[in-house]
């Protein structure tokens, strides 16, 4: 058998595809949902473009075969806002300057998105931003901004 | 589980997080015809045991082993290596049998363009006359010059940790180290595991006493492999001479590397710079770097001694 009909929950919607088994999650998110916030960098795990939240969890899509995750929740880039409102780091991001082509950007906010949710409720330093954001690269050179946009969010969520 | 294994044939891989084993598919390096995912087979705990040691689920994500309150509180240098180790993301997905599975990111190897013994066995080690400066200096061969990359197996060898392995054959035990080969002259096998061989699980004794340390040298800050790392633990009791030396070297072998010479060499006497050195050296005495890699042997020699002497400060 070279294909499965594989079941998720992606952005609060459910969808039922049938796909060759060597389909990456990534690539069904872009090619098969039309979900194209998530990004190819590299397709080896190592850029973070392409960085989802897999049952609450930051992970590569690339990387995530996407039989493998049947039955799971997805959350893209394109699920973070509330409607109109803003996931509080999507408005950092914005307040802080916190990118310039964007293409990192989908990733980065993922990622930060998963970083807050696993960290404990201190809050978290910017050196420790930096190290716990390691796997999202940046060719524009944001880092900086993207450190104080999580930064800010970090330090005030309770 | 026995499904899981009872399925396996020819053309059969076992996937973990996927982590290292997607990407190689991906490079065309492994070509399976059927994969068996095994994450989420009922191998997903960490449970004390009896004796006041500790077994570890095969499927358990990196992330979920370096967080546990047993693991950060009882083996704090296995949680240290492991967080030391790739990414965020990739923590989440990767499963600690993968993690010692993992094949090495010798350039040779990870390009099926190129000749190599590992990947195509007789084809030849462009390594040994090319790009090793981040290869082996102990227990090369002339066939295999590769490193194994994992942080965690480095720790897990020096904690004496065991491997519990089943197949239809029946079940087994393997000691670390011992799980993994040196390349001698066949490096297409990293392990001792043979074919349809699925890892469930890894014990750890009791804690040692003492105090215990990851360190990791490398090019970039975060995310990248170890030129050299050490694994320690010592026991001085509060004195100063040593009762007690555990010491495992990542970066610098096709296996994590224990340095039983070492740990000899620092039983019983005091514990200081100059003992520390004398052992390092007797370690490395056995070294034999590469043209592009010689940094290696006193950036092992140095980080040795420095996280021997943290560990009695």
């Amino acid at each position: 058998m070279s294909r499965t009909a594989v079941t998720l929950r992606v952005n609060e919607a459910t969808a039922t595809l049938d796909v060759d088994n060597r389909t990456s999650l990534l690539d069904l998110l872009r090619e098969r949902l039309g979900l194209t916030g998530s990004k190819k960098g590299c397709d080896h795990g190592q850029c973070g473009a392409c960085t989802v939240l897999l049952d609450g969890r930051r992970v590569n899509a690339c990387l995530v075969l996407a039989v493998a995750a049947a039955g799971s929740v997805v959350t893209t880039v394109e699920g973070l806002a509330d409607g109109d409102d803003l996931h509080p780091l999507q408005a950092a991001f914005i307040r802080h300057d916190a990118f310039q082509c964007g293409y990192c950007t989908p990733g980065q906010l993922c990622s930060a998105a998963g970083l807050l949710a696993e960290s404990s409720p201190r809050g978290l330093t910017p050196g420790e931003i930096r190290e716990q954001l390691s796997g999202n690269l940046c060719r524009c050179g944001a880092y900086v901004n993207i450190v104080k946009a999580v930064g800010a969010v970090a330090g005030a969520e309770p | 589980m026995a499904d899981a294994v009872a399925g396996y044939g020819p053309g059969t891989m076992y996937l973990g997080g996927g982590t290292n084993l997607v990407d190689l598919m991906r490079l065309g390096v492994a070509t399976p015809e059927r994969l068996v995912d095994v994450s989420r087979l009922p191998l997903g705990e960490i449970t004390e045991d009896e004796r006041g040691g500790v077994r570890i689920g095969a499927a358990v994500r990196n992330a979920d082993l370096a967080a546990h309150p047993v693991i950060a509180s009882r083996y704090p240098m296995l949680a240290r290596a492991v967080l030391a180790g790739a990414s965020g993301q990739v923590r989440n997905m990767a499963t600690v049998g993968g993690n010692l599975l993992q094949r090495t990111r010798c350039t040779y190897f990870q390009d099926v363009t190129m000749p190599c013994n590992k990947r195509d066995p007789g084809s030849g080690c462009p390594a040994i006359d090319g790009d090793h400066a981040n290869l082996a200096i102990l227990g090369h061969s002339a066939r295999c010059v590769a490193t194994h990359p994992s942080d965690m197996a480095v720790a897990l060898t020096a904690l004496d940790a065991r491997v519990h392995v089943t197949s239809t054959s029946g079940s087994r035990v393997i000691g670390m180290p011992g799980l993994h080969r040196l390349p001698a002259d066949d490096p297409s096998r990293d392990t001792v595991l043979e074919p349809g061989e699925l890892i469930t699980a890894v014990s750890l004794p009791p804690p040692l006493p003492g105090r215990s340390s990851y360190r990791k040298v490398r090019e970039r800050a975060s995310f990248a492999f170890a030129l050299v790392s050490v694994a320690a633990v010592l026991d001085t009791g509060g004195g100063g001479v040593i009762r007690d030396c555990r010491l495992a070297l990542g970066g610098v072998a096709h296996v994590p590397w224990r340095a039983f010479t070492s740990e000899r060499a620092v039983a019983g006497v005091a514990g200081d710079r100059d003992s520390f050195a004398a052992a390092a050296d007797a370690e490395l005495r056995a070294a034999a770097p590469l043209t592009r890699n010689v940094y290696k042997v006193a950036l092992a020699r140095n980080l040795i001694i420095e996280t021997l002497e943290e560990l009695v400060s």
